[in-house]
């Protein structure tokens, strides 16, 4: 069994106010425990900030996996706190580039003028891995990382450990160009890596209205996150990356026209900040 | 075993190609057919879901290829070939008999695909019609 614990699941940009209160405002960062306490930390979006709060001394070492660097998803790095612990072990991990390691690109954000402290200054013992698409061991659990559809090099990750598969797309719009969306597994990004998964965590950003006049810009409306969970069939479907714009009560409003359209055959929980998961 | 799901630069490049009318042609790193657009259909004779799976062996007896003036082309010698085998762009003007059996004169503009991390996804042509 793992332990899925989310501290951010807000999309494109921090969104705090009363009426966000149930979902949050905080932008992509979901925590992942194994059962031998091997910590994943699946992006770097402002929720990061509380989870290394929570986390204290009880970790040696914390992996970062990182879907790709636009700043919903690396904003908070640089206010992790295991960051500054000298005796800590910190391995970021993210999509590779064809000229410029990770650790230079991370330094475009974590230097002056965006940010008072450079990358090399970090306390920690700081490794950063380019991840060009591989299926690597972090402790006791499995991780295969794999581009998936969304603007720049993205990454999808598939957890497996302890009997249980995790998948995590945060940003993706595996609908792109499809008319016929869903087609063949084959001619599907992302299917791979959440073909039979226990729990999908997935982009969930738009209504289908809303989807029409954002095409190609990298996300999933709720109806073809539903299809997707479907046509790979995942057993749980965790919906992710809620839109700046939509408060509590739209979110609760798309994602029940979308069931009553969709009929899913998977448990459909609806992402919450906060929100703990036994997988 | 081989994943069933083919590379996101792949599925990419089948959305973009569905859309364009430009006729274009998609081979996987081992030189079997991945995807042709309906524009190249009606220049390989054949819908790509009528013509399935087809191996770089099977792609090279199917479709024959000659000169303007009727000398045979070996494949090797095609833009596709040299894109696949040497990951230099070509171009070149033959003679293509399609699964329809009708001779038609083209221009091909063949190149390697490249993806993240250097990877080798094969090869994209783009078939320019000529009059006669």
């Amino acid at each position: 069994m793992m332990r899925l614990a989310l501290w951010g699941t807000r999309g494109s940009m921090p969104s705090f106010g009363p009426e966000n209160s149930r979902y949050g405002g905080n932008t992509s960062c979901v925590q992942v425990m194994s059962e031998r306490d091997t910590l994943l930390v699946l992006d770097a979006g402002t929720g990061i900030r509380r989870l290394g709060h929570s986390l204290r001394s009880r970790f040696r070492r914390v992996d970062v996996l990182l879907t790709h660097l636009h700043m919903d998803h690396l904003q908070g790095l640089g206010f992790f706190g295991p960051l500054f612990e000298p005796d800590l072990e910190v391995h970021v991990w993210g999509p590779a580039h064809h000229d410029r390691s990770l650790d230079a690109r991370l330094s475009r954000y974590l230097s002056p003028p965006l940010f008072p402290v450079r990358l090399r200054e970090i306390p920690s013992q700081l490794t950063c891995h380019d991840v060009p698409r591989s299926t690597f061991m972090v402790g006791d659990l499995t991780v295969t990382a794999d581009y998936v559809c969304h603007p720049g090099a993205t990454l999808g990750y598939r957890i497996e450990g302890n009997g249980s598969v995790v998948t995590y797309l945060p940003d993706h719009e595996p609908a792109l160009g499809d008319e016929l969306f869903p087609g063949e597994p084959r001619w599907t990004s992302g299917y791979e890596l959440a073909r039979g998964a226990d729990a999908l965590i997935h982009d969930s950003q738009y209504s289908p209205t809303e989807y029409e006049t954002h095409r190609g810009w990298g996300h999933s409306s709720i109806d073809d996150s539903l299809s997707f969970a479907h046509l790979c069939g995942v057993k749980r479907l965790i919906t992710f990356h809620h839109d700046p714009a939509h408060d509590d009560d739209t979110i609760d409003r798309i994602l029940a026209e979308a069931i009553a359209a969709k009929t899913p055959d998977c448990l459909v929980a609806p992402g919450h900040e906060g929100d703990v998961f036994e997988i | 075993m081989r994943p069933i799901q083919l590379e996101v630069e792949h599925i990419l490049i089948r959305r973009w190609a569905s859309y364009l009318s430009m006729p274009l042609f998609v081979v996987g790193s081992a030189g079997s057919l991945l995807y042709y657009n309906d524009a190249a259909a009606t220049i390989l004779g054949r819908p790509f879901d009528a013509a399935g799976d087809m191996s770089v062996e099977q792609l090279n007896a199917v479709f024959s290829t000659a000169t303007e003036d009727g000398r045979p082309i070996a494949a090797k010698d095609l833009p596709i070939h040299a894109a696949l085998r040497l990951a230099t762009p070509g171009h070149k003007r033959f003679r293509i008999r399609a699964l329809d059996g009708v001779d038609r004169l083209i221009e091909v503009t063949a190149f390697p695909l490249v993806g993240q991390g250097g990877r080798n996804l094969g090869a994209l042509a783009v078939f320019w019609p000529v009059s006669e």
